[in-house]
């Protein structure tokens, strides 16, 4: 099945359950409230968010310079660096390494880089017990289950439903706790990170002047992650660099206000490479492997470059009516809502992810909520257009062509406003049969009654009688 | 002041009563109304397919029509978004983009048109009713109008603006998103419908008519009980 039949087919169903969408909204429309205030904290929003799109367009306007600076300074202290061209690349790399250090067990802490490379199911073939320890994202690897949001990964579900999945797949005892839950988890996660030798997380910044990356969360995994096993590899999107360390303190807290509406994240780390000597903990390996995988594709459109501003703060699937009707698996891509839309047709094919970009409101409720000013909705009727320039579909062109011959033709135009009561009066004859050519809109709303008199009309009358 | 009528093709067909009451309101403030009759559609139906060479055939047609014109005033605000923010993008680099962009300074939304270039808030209308306002999404985050509409109402004799619950949230109509994917569209209207009901009011007013045949449409067909659906102008045209 195509990925748009199969699109259509999902969204069919996850549009038919409304427990669910009311579920999603609800949740959402809290995150929003606390978004609200937490913005109420700077004294001009929109100039933060000019500021913050600023150092976005530096990073990724000279990204050649600052990644090799990052390298330079992170490499000095004994890091190693990777560069990725391909999906492919990145996981022979990581795949290698784990073979050669003799790895047994690993531990991830979040990063949807690795959910696009496709890394664990890479990484289990080769026979390793890979573990996810960010909650939503364990919840999610015991479900089998691909992220529904990519910063809430396990959001649709409801705690009875998480409760009999721990029950099924870690024997606990049914809670109605989320406290329970989690401790649950925690405990059976403690384990798995003193067993674990190779630990792999994302990263959400890449900081060029120190030669760091930042990573930021909410459960403290992350810490563990990178501090628990002799090895650690962060898999990092190479437009995430940013110049200097200053930066972060308006990123972090709007990549925290976009996505939860905290005002920062509970932990923000910074790693500049392995264990030190004299330090107590750390990895005694730590790699970082800068992915492309299609970005410079990105960043060679000029018109779209900006979408590789985005920092996965998830505000755009926040405030997006689409996201909040379908919900994020009827995507069927890694990153889901208006971002994913604009960028998964550059990653993975413009006519095979077209669908995506059709499937807007264009309301612009993302490009407004977009803390670093990305031209999302823009960017969609842009997709649409490049996917037109790119392939027609033959009938599209012919009513496009019929269209504008009506339309270029005032006289031809009139006349088919005299005739619009005429097939408004034939409408019924056809309706609910396949030949509705209405079928579309009348299948589940009314359609206005056709006005007798066209306002031309009126207005020619109304000047004649004025006369 | 001479003002110049784009009545987009839909509101031309379905709508006129809108149009007309369009003409009665700014000639009841004592400005002359004029309607170019070689006008059709904006283009944008096939601007938002993607098909860009095909929306520059018709809106080609448009920049003629509206050229000698003093001010161009829109009952839709999608339309009007069009004119004002699409055409300078979509004839960039043409021989028409000054022309393109001399019609874009000049176009007004109805309510902006009312509000900031006349200046006026009390148009003298009387409403008797409760009323919520829904935001056409081209209106709001295109031309950015948000104040203006509300202000327009509030001056309404009689009436009663209640906001319903998320008034932002589009109404899921977007043009041929409705019929490319109408379970998507259709969940969004429900969504948008379910907070005007829950308003207690007995019409919904917006300053776009795309939107309102999307609600009203869904209304019709699932709403308990009766809401009516008015255009802005309808509503400021009654004494």
């Amino acid at each position: 099945m195509s990925a748009a039949t199969q699109f259509h087919t999902d969204a069919d169903r996850t549009t038919a359950d409304e427990p669910r969408r009311a579920f999603i909204r609800k949740a959402l429309h809290g995150y929003e409230i606390k978004r609200d205030e937490s913005k109420a904290a700077f004294s001009d929003w929109q100039q933060a968010r000019d500021a913050a799109a600023a150092i976005k367009y530096e990073g990724v306007n000279r990204l050649d310079a600052y990644l090799r600076e990052f390298e330079e300074k992170f490499t000095a202290r004994g890091g190693k660096v990777f560069w990725a061209s391909t999906s492919a690349q990145a996981r022979e790399y990581i795949q290698t390494l784990a073979r050669e250090r003799e790895v047994k067990s690993i531990i991830k802490s979040k990063a949807m880089t690795s959910e696009e490379i496709h890394l664990n199911e890479a990484l289990e073939q080769d026979g390793y017990e890979v573990v996810e320890s960010d909650l939503g994202e364990f919840i999610q690897q015991l479900k089998h289950e691909p992220p529904y949001h990519f910063v809430f990964p396990c959001m649709h579900l409801k705690r009875d439903e998480i409760s009999a999945l721990f029950e099924k797949e870690l024997g606990s005892a049914p809670t109605d706790s989320p406290e329970e839950l989690t401790m649950i988890a925690r405990r059976f996660l403690r384990r798995q990170y003193l067993k674990a030798d190779l630990g792999i997380s994302g990263a959400n910044f890449i900081v060029a002047e120190t030669g760091m990356i930042s990573i930021t969360e909410n459960e403290g995994n992350a810490r563990l992650t990178t501090a628990m096993p002799r090895i650690h590899i962060a898999l990092v999107g190479i437009e995430k660099v940013i110049p200097k360390l200053a930066d972060l303190a308006l990123l972090l807290p709007m990549l925290a206000i976009g996505g939860t509406g905290q005002h920062l994240t509970c932990y923000n780390s910074m790693y500049g490479g392995p264990r030190q000597e004299g330090e107590v903990d750390g990895p005694e390996e730590f790699h970082v492997v800068l992915l492309d995988n299609h970005r410079t594709r990105l960043l060679a459109d000029a018109q779209q470059r900006d979408a590789l501003h985005c920092i996965r703060c998830g505000a755009c699937l926040n405030v997006c009516p689409i996201f909040k009707n379908i919900g994020g698996h009827a995507y069927g891509t890694t990153y889901q809502g208006p971002i994913g839309s604009v960028i998964t047709p550059h990653f993975r094919g413009l006519q095979d992810w077209k669908h995506l970009s059709a499937a807007s409101s264009l309301c612009g409720a993302c490009t407004e909520a977009c803390p670093v000013k990305i031209d999302i909705h823009h960017h969609l009727l842009h997709n649409r257009r490049n996917a037109v320039a790119e392939k027609k579909v033959w009938w599209e062109r012919i009513i496009w062509f019929g269209f504008v011959q009506l339309m270029s033709r005032p006289w031809a135009y009139r006349l088919s406003t005299r005739f619009a009561p005429l097939g408004q009066w034939l409408h019924p004859f056809l309706q609910n049969s396949g030949l509705d050519p209405l079928h579309a809109w009348t299948s589940t709303r009314e359609f206005p009654q056709a006005a007798t008199t066209s306002f031309g009309d009126l207005w020619r009358a109304r000047k004649v009688g004025s006369k | 002041m001479r003002v110049t009528l784009f009545v987009p093709c839909f509101i031309d067909s379905l709508y006129p009563g809108v149009a007309m009451a369009m003409v009665k309101v700014i000639e009841r403030l004592g400005h002359e109304v004029d309607y170019p009759e070689g006008q059709t559609c904006c283009g944008q139906p096939p601007f938002n397919s993607g098909y860009w060479d095909e929306a520059r055939a018709v809106a080609e047609r448009q920049l003629a029509v509206f050229r000698d014109a003093e001010v161009v005033v829109s009952g839709s605000g999608s339309c009007g978004a069009m004119f004002k923010v699409f055409y300078p993008e979509l004839f960039a680099k043409t021989a028409q983009e000054s022309a393109a962009q001399a019609l874009s300074a000049k176009t007004y939304e109805f309510s902006e048109f009312l509000v900031s270039k006349l200046g006026v808030r009390d148009v003298g209308a009387t409403f008797e009713g409760k009323v919520t306002f829904h935001d056409g999404c081209h209106g709001l985050r295109e031309l950015g109008t948000k104040a203006a509409p509300r202000e327009l109402l509030r001056h309404v004799k009689g009436l009663e603006l209640i906001e319903m619950g998320e008034a932002e949230a589009c109404c899921g109509f977007g043009g041929m998103f409705a019929v490319k994917f109408p379970q998507i569209s259709t969940a969004m209207a429900e969504v948008k419908c379910n907070s005007i009901v829950e308003t207690g009011v007995e019409y919904v007013v917006s300053n776009d008519s795309s939107c309102l045949m999307q609600i009203q449409g869904y209304l019709s067909r699932h709403s308990p009980r009766v809401v009516k659906s008015l255009h802005l102008a309808e509503v400021l045209a009654r004494t």
